[in-house]
């Protein structure tokens, strides 16, 4: 039974708003990260589905480039956050104004 | 079709879980959740590799990463806490968000009914499994990758050792330079120090 291209449009539109809305509410930065991966794979989810409809491999190939730059900024991420803590003992992104000027 | 609702449902209801969870040890499982039913949805597109990838690269290596660092902040002198949010601040334009996006979903789910070139198919395409040609199949994967995306392949290569570099310089045992507030007080104090002796 076919699923329709505007359900996959539908369900990734509300887990990358469901991480947008991560990022504006959550104060913690491990959380923050979270919700940017959940943008990522909103995106990712997008890709796949256009791919299998237009028959397309490009999709799923960017789709893996996509995972790996996402490894990439998780990993980078998470040294700043270890590198902040180590620093300044705290957690809250909104107390952190190093790079306010 | 019914596993599209099944696994939409838990992706929706595990990302929900994941932004409002209390510990962020609890957000990481959440998102392990998501991240397992996303991959059974990639199957159902015919993505095989790219669900493998799922579960390797992001179960099996992201967030093992994140509850290492979890654990490495945990471990302090000061307890690791949550973090208060700022729910009450903006609650009003999240739900507006969230009202915005579930309304999306019922215009999309209304009025796409089939697209030009034909409508995603949960049944997979005709061939034997993993053979070559076959949409999706590893091996059409990895031709498409090693010979026509081999460019952004490479170029991602290269992303990724400037990642590499970057985490060890920025968190490494003997980082260089780590700009601090309390680093740069330090610094400034014994120059001036520096100086007082110098001038006696």
């Amino acid at each position: 039974m076919p699923v329709a291209i505007g359900n996959y449009i539908a369900l990734s539109a509300v887990m990358f708003f469901l991480g947008v809305a991560g990022v504006i509410l959550r104060r913690n930065p491990l959380v923050t990260l979270m919700s940017i991966e959940l943008m990522f794979n909103a995106a990712n989810l997008l890709f796949m589905a256009f791919a299998r409809a237009w028959l397309a491999n490009a999709g799923q190939v960017f789709a893996f480039l996509v995972i790996t730059v996402a490894a990439a900024e998780a990993a980078i991420g998470l040294a700043i956050v270890v590198t902040t803590f180590r620093d300044e003992k705290n957690v809250d992104v909104d107390e952190i104004r190093l790079m306010r000027g | 079709m019914i596993a599209f609702w099944v696994l939409g449902t838990i992706v929706i209801v595990s990302a929900v879980w994941t932004i409002t969870a209390k510990k962020p040890v609890y957000s990481v499982v959440a998102l392990l959740a998501n991240f397992a039913a996303l991959a059974v949805l990639y199957v159902t597109l015919s993505a095989e590799f790219l669900a493998v990838m799922q579960i390797i690269v992001y179960s099996g290596a992201i967030l093992v990463l994140f509850v290492f660092v979890i654990a490495l902040l945990s471990s302090g002198v000061a307890p690791f806490s949550a973090g208060p949010n700022r729910m009450p601040k903006a609650a009003i334009p999240a739900v507006v968000v969230v009202l915005a996006a579930l309304g999306f979903l019922v215009y999309a789910t209304a009025g796409v009914t089939a697209v030009a070139p034909g409508s995603v198919h949960t049944t997979s395409t005709v061939g034997p499994v993993g053979t070559a040609g076959i949409f999706g199949s590893v091996a059409d994967f990895g031709k498409a990758l090693f010979t026509v995306q081999l460019l952004p392949f490479e170029v991602t290569a290269l992303i990724l050792m400037v990642a590499v570099i970057g985490v060890v310089l920025l968190a490494g045992d003997r980082a260089p330079y780590v700009p601090s507030r309390r680093r740069a007080a330090e610094v400034e104090r014994s120059m001036r120090e520096a100086i007082v002796r110098g001038g006696e």
